[in-house]
């Protein structure tokens, strides 16, 4: 069954890891497939987000815009998800994303994952447990930076 | 128009009147000698014995008895042809009178100065035209027919009766005078309460009008309870008023009655006395007490029309001084052609030009410019500075209480619409769209007389009474199926070139697009445009080779094939292949039709639709438990109806999957009621494997192979060589489903779409179905914005030489405010146009700007010199 396919996808993406299967079923029922060609662009930076996407099938290139032009900055391939801050507050996209293979996706939509979220909170709940942790895992990050860039700092003043 | 109901009937029928009045007079002798002649027949044919010698004629008894009721039945057939014909021909006069008087009230409506529009509700001015004048109409044909009809009776009566002997004749009619005087004054007390029921019932009217066009907002203030409320109110005044107005009529009744019986009493009592003093005979009682019997009847037809004259001429004061109001336009400044056009030349005056609507507040004040011609002006200012009326005042359409408008050396305030209605122009917000064809609004403007006949099956000597009718209720002479569009006016008689300017004001409206997209999406009639339906079968195959020659189209629509299961598609309109004309087939039902069901069981899917329709209820319920039943997804994903969800959940509880075959009746109806809304590429529940994709492919054969003959008519089957006429434009050139999953993909098939119509040159004929398109009552099948557009469009398709604007873009996107706004700016370079702009900081396209502030102009000049002087134009910029 591709409905069965796609919850089991979406259960190997982190932030909907925790999420109880019944719950991702529907999230999937009332998401649609979209399919991308070679070049397709997924998402434009700037633009305002109003979805993110699953990868069912094939690879796209992150790209951001610089002073140089686009570069590359990343690639994502089955199963990953991109776009996910679209749906969880309202920023313009951070990167450009293009397909780089024929991609197919499911595409959660604000709206739709919005939806589930009010209905259910504990799903509410168990994708803050996962967007915690990453900010735990991001701020510790950030001290280790922080505190080595003064260590370079402090051995060599300006 | 005439001030009482006899002066309206007086001047239009007075001829018809005296003729029916003339006839009726005619019969008189004739209802005499049908009274007289039973008398003879018992008097002299039956009680005396002899013969009788007649015009030199001898008749024994017997034949003078034949000879009398031959008479008798002669003068009585012609009684009775006389009256038909009175009456039919009464009902013809009436329904003319009807007819003129609502006609009369129309073209008053029609003169109506604007601001009186203000005080008059739509809804009182249908109730007046409509119901109200309905009895004075019909009161019209009797108005003289009937007291000579029932007058002439009771007097022909009376005379029999006083011939007969004078004092029975006297008894007869003694009561008459008590009644003549009684009557009349409880009938003016029913007077006062008919005033007051018409003034009420009016009310009623007006508040359901306001009901009707105020619904969103009294919902949205939960007024409901309250407005019923206060309807209950007005219902309960009319219930009163009606009440006492029966009770009245109801006691004139009985005392009408009361009287009628007393008479006889009087007969018995006074005649008796005198045939027991031998004064008068038996028989000449007997005849009288017959003769007032008879009078009763006219007697009392009179008195009704006594009372329905009264009611009427109520009716008739009361609607005609609605429809006088101070300042109604002449009808000859709607009537009369122009003597000449107006030439725009030299320059623009205002003069003092006053308007007040009330006696101490002047909305225009003194208002005096002086502008050259040609030149577009903006009329800026704060809210309430007299924008709108300066306006309407420029166009004409309003007039100044006092000061005037010249145009070089033609004073245009007053001058008749004929003239200015065709070379001035005006849209205000909102503008209104009229019933009729999208391309009927466009050339409303040009439709000022008829200016050739109809050419119509209709033939000449029907056309010729038609008209002839119209004249004899006073009716418009002009013949609304006539040619009235005046293409020469604008030089549009080529019709390729008018298709090309209407496509060209279309785009300057920004509205060609729109009129585009309703064509894609309108059906043709394919027995009036055969040559397009070809051409867009040849568009149908060029989008098939283009789809199927490019990989990248060729995954964005799934085509229509007769032999293969579309996955875009429903498993109904798999089955079906073709589109239900009516409600026979209907998506929503077809479990429903037996048909359907016999198709499926002919094929042997009775038993695997049940097992999909199970598992897809399984899958339902699991997905659509826990949600509450107003949820929004029901409607959007849901195969099953939130209400009828713990039904299903029941029925899988009661059914056993391995068992479906020994379900009850109700429960197979259930379960298979949910396949046919499945589609393989959306819902992606993986139901409609290849295996069933075949079977239904058989069903689909099988159902029209079968179909019987009172079916055929129900459905349009989908054939790759033939145009569907019950499906739209582009449906029939995609002829296929746009595919689910396909990034972009209704975007990119609109863009080959059009891509394909301009390279057939098919375009032109999309945008003129589009302009076919009804507009509705008022324009209700478009969008407000579309409305204001279509009128621009309208506007500037009249070619004007002068257009006044009042925020005529209003209701348009911000984006396209601007662009309309300087498109009609570059439209109008050369002519003149006067523009009530409500956001100042636009004032910079034109030529030359104006200030208003409470109804006086407190700037003039171009808007460079404005905004140098640092002046108010400048602060109403600022504050804006």
């Amino acid at each position: 069954m591709t409905l069965q396919k796609d919850v089991e996808v979406l259960r190997g993406v982190p932030l909907f890891a925790k999420v109880e299967p019944s719950k991702l079923k529907l999230l999937a029922f009332t998401s649609e497939h979209l399919e991308f060609l070679p070049g397709d662009i997924i998402c434009k930076q700037g633009d305002v987000g109003d979805a993110a996407y699953v990868l069912l099938e094939g690879n796209a290139d992150i790209l951001v815009n610089t002073k140089d032009g686009q570069v590359k900055v990343a690639e994502i391939n089955q199963h990953d998800i991109v776009g996910e801050i679209a749906i969880l507050c309202d920023v313009p996209r951070t990167a450009t994303v293009a397909a780089t293979s024929r991609v197919s996706t499911i595409r959660i939509s604000k709206d739709g994952f919005f939806n589930l979220v009010t209905q259910f909170p504990q799903v509410g709940v168990e994708v803050m447990h996962e967007l915690a942790s990453r900010l735990h895992h991001t701020t510790q990050r950030l001290t280790e930076a922080s505190s080595r860039l003064r260590q370079v700092e402090g051995a060599d003043p300006p | 128009m005439p001030p009482t109901i006899f002066s309206f009937i007086n001047r239009y029928s007075w001829r018809k009147q005296l003729y029916i009045v003339a006839i009726t007079v005619m019969m008189y002798p004739v209802l005499y000698a049908t009274f007289e002649l039973p008398k003879m027949i018992v008097n002299d044919a039956l009680s005396q014995q002899r013969s009788h010698e007649y015009f030199g004629f001898n008749f024994t008894q017997l034949e003078y008895l034949w000879l009398l009721c031959g008479l008798f039945l002669i003068f009585v057939s012609v009684s009775g042809g006389i009256k038909y014909y009175v009456q039919v021909y009464q009902g013809i006069l009436g329904e003319r009178m009807l007819r003129r008087l609502r006609y009369l009230l129309y073209s008053h409506v029609l003169r109506f100065p604007l601001p009186h529009f203000r005080r008059v509700s739509q809804g009182e001015l249908v109730q007046m035209i409509n119901a109200e004048v309905e009895p004075v109409g019909g009161f019209a044909g009797d108005a003289y027919a009937t007291v000579a009809l029932q007058g002439g009776t009771l007097l022909t009566i009376l005379t029999f009766t006083f011939l007969q002997d004078p004092i029975l004749g006297f008894a007869a009619i003694s009561l008459y005078p008590f009644q003549a005087y009684v009557i009349p004054k409880l009938q003016r007390q029913v007077n006062q309460l008919g005033k007051l029921r018409v003034r009420q019932v009016r009310r009623l009217a007006e508040k359901i009008s306001e009901t009707v066009a105020g619904v969103r907002d009294i919902r949205e203030s939960d007024a409901t309870r309250y407005e019923r409320a206060r309807f209950t109110k007005e219902l309960g005044v009319v219930y009163e008023i009606r009440l006492q107005i029966y009770k009245k009529k109801f006691l004139i009744k009985f005392i009408n009655n009361f009287l009628a019986q007393f008479a006889p009493f009087l007969f018995y009592a006074i005649g008796g006395y005198l045939v027991l003093q031998g004064n008068i005979t038996l028989g000449a009682l007997v005849a009288v007490l017959t003769a007032h019997e008879k009078m009763a009847s006219p007697w009392k037809e009179l008195l009704a029309y006594y009372q329905l004259m009264m009611d009427v001429r109520i009716k008739y004061d009361q609607v005609i001084n609605q429809f006088v109001p101070i300042g109604l336009i002449d009808a000859t400044k709607q009537d009369d052609e122009p003597d000449q056009d107006i030439a725009f030349e030299g320059s623009l005056r205002a003069n003092n030009l006053t308007v007040a609507f009330d006696a101490d507040s002047h909305v225009l004040d003194a208002v005096t410019f002086e502008v050259d011609l040609p030149s577009r002006v903006a009329i800026v200012g704060p809210a309430g500075a007299g924008k709108e009326e300066l306006a309407l005042v420029l166009a004409n359409l309003l007039a100044p209480d006092s000061g005037r408008v010249l145009i070089g050396d033609v004073e245009i305030t007053g001058l008749a619409e004929t003239a200015t209605g065709r070379q001035l122009a005006f849209v205000g917000n909102p503008a209104s769209i009229m019933s009729g064809t999208i391309q009927d609004n466009l050339f409303y403007g040009l439709k000022y007389r008829p200016i050739e006949p109809k050419s119509s099956e209709e033939g000449e000597a029907e056309q010729k009474k038609r008209i002839e009718e119209n004249e004899k209720s006073g009716n418009s002479l002009f013949d609304a199926e006539a040619e009235w569009t005046d293409y020469s006016k604008v030089g549009l008689e080529d019709p390729q070139k008018r298709l090309e300017t209407i496509n060209a004001v279309l785009r300057l409206v920004l509205l060609d697009q729109e009129i585009y997209g309703l064509g894609l999406r309108s059906r043709i009639d394919l027995t009036a445009s055969e040559d397009l339906a070809a051409k867009l079968l040849e568009a149908r195959r060029e989008m098939f080779e283009r789809l199927s020659s490019d990989e990248r189209l060729s995954r964005l629509v799934e085509a229509f094939d007769p032999e293969a299961y579309n996955t875009n598609a429903t498993l109904g309109e798999n089955l079906l292949f073709g589109t239900p004309v009516d409600e026979t087939f209907n998506m929503d039902n077809l479990a429903e039709h037996p048909y359907v069901m016999e198709t499926i069981e002919a094929v042997g899917l009775t038993g695997e639709l049940r097992e999909v329709g199970f598992k897809l209820a399984s899958t339902m319920v699991e997905l659509f438990a826990e949600l509450p039943p107003d949820h929004e997804y029901f409607r959007q994903f849901s195969f099953i109806q939130a209400d009828d969800l713990p039904e299903y959940r029941n029925l899988l509880t009661r059914v056993e999957p391995d068992r479906l075959d020994k379900v009850s009746a109700d429960d197979g109806r259930r379960l298979l009621a949910l396949p046919f809304k499945l589609i393989p590429a959306r819902h992606r529940l993986g139901l409609v494997e290849d295996d069933l994709q075949e079977r239904i492919l058989n069903a689909r054969r099988y159902f029209r192979d079968n179909l019987p003959e009172h079916l055929k008519a129900a459905i349009a089957f989908f054939d790759p060589d033939e145009y569907n006429e019950e499906i739209s434009i582009q449906d029939n050139v995609l002829f296929g489903k746009i595919a689910y999953g396909q990034a972009q993909a209704s975007h990119q098939v609109g863009l080959l779409l059009a891509e394909i119509l301009d390279k057939l040159d098919l375009r032109e004929r999309v945008v003129a179905e589009g302009l076919a398109h009804e507009c509705g009552s008022a324009g209700s099948r478009l969008s407000a914005s579309q409305r204001q557009k279509l009128a621009l469009a309208r506007e500037i398709i009249k070619h004007p030489d002068m257009l006044v604007l009042y925020d005529p873009t209003g209701p348009l996107d911000a984006g396209e405010q601007t662009v309309v706004r300087q498109n009609i700016i570059e439209e109008f370079e050369g002519r003149t146009v006067f523009w009530a702009i409500n956001d100042p900081s636009w004032a910079g396209v034109f030529d030359h700007v104006l200030v208003l502030d409470r109804g006086r102009i407190v700037e003039s000049g171009s808007p460079d010199e404005l905004a140098t002087k640092g002046s108010s134009f400048v602060e109403i910029t600022k504050a804006a």
